[in-house]
């Protein structure tokens, strides 16, 4: 299940959903992504996301796939939201239930790391007195590439 | 029927706000490679200069991701756009 929308989440029903979604999970791993600053400017007030409707979606759907080829994945949800978000709301949600602690954490922490340097959403901080795109990072591009 | 003989260009983020373009259309030529299309855009001069290798431009075809040497053919909806910057 894969949402790219405007609107909050609740991680605890993400959670129940991951619970209930079958049989033989003996272990879910989340991940929640929170709005911070990226140091680059003074007065960061929050964020602007934008996304490739359609591309956005294809390739998480993809990265979910790849997860359940190399590790037990029964059922992961992924979330992620766009527009403006103020300082320490929600933005990114990732959950995984597998059969095993080792797989859903693997699986979790390689969906995260590979959206981050692979699904079409830019970052624009927001500030009182202007507003810049976020440029990429060379140590979230590291962790990437550690899975290849 | 019609058929599409042009390519949907479109660019987002910064890329999207510096030119002031967010989808454009061009023909088709035989031979048009999405490196081959940015080069052309960078002729425009201005802030498509940059498309020209100054800054670094991630090519989609088809909403998947593509390298600069790969071949555009007609109806082919192609997208220029910075380094991915989510989660």
């Amino acid at each position: 299940m894969i949402r790219v929308e405007q609107q909050d989440f609740d991680p605890g029903e993400e959670y129940h959903a991951l619970r209930d979604s079958g049989s033989g999970t003996g272990a879910i791993a989340t991940f929640t992504g929170l709005v911070r600053d990226s140091g680059d400017l003074k007065g960061v007030t929050g964020l602007f996301l934008e996304h490739y409707p359609g591309m956005t979606e294809q390739v998480i759907e993809g990265l979910v796939g790849e997860a359940s080829q190399r590790w037990d994945v029964r059922e992961a949800r992924v979330i992620h939201r766009v527009g403006y978000l103020a300082l320490g709301e929600q933005i990114v949600f990732v959950g995984v239930c597998s059969a095993h602690r080792g797989d859903a954490f693997a699986a979790c922490e390689f969906i995260m790391d590979a959206l981050k340097t692979s699904a079409p959403f830019w970052k624009k901080e927001i500030t009182g007195g202007g507003e810049h795109w976020v440029e990429q990072k060379a140590s979230d591009v590291d962790r990437s590439q550690s899975w290849e | 029927m019609a058929t599409d003989k042009t390519i949907t260009v479109k660019f987002f983020a910064r890329l999207r706000e510096e030119l002031d373009t967010a989808s454009l259309k061009v023909e088709a030529k035989p031979g048009l490679t999405a490196g081959r299309l940015l080069r052309d855009l960078a002729g425009n001069g201005g802030h498509w200069a940059q498309l020209d290798g100054a800054q670094p431009v991630m090519i989609a075809i088809n909403q998947a991701m593509a390298k600069s040497d790969q071949a555009l053919q007609p109806g082919d909806e192609v997208a220029f756009f910075p380094p991915v910057t989510g989660g």
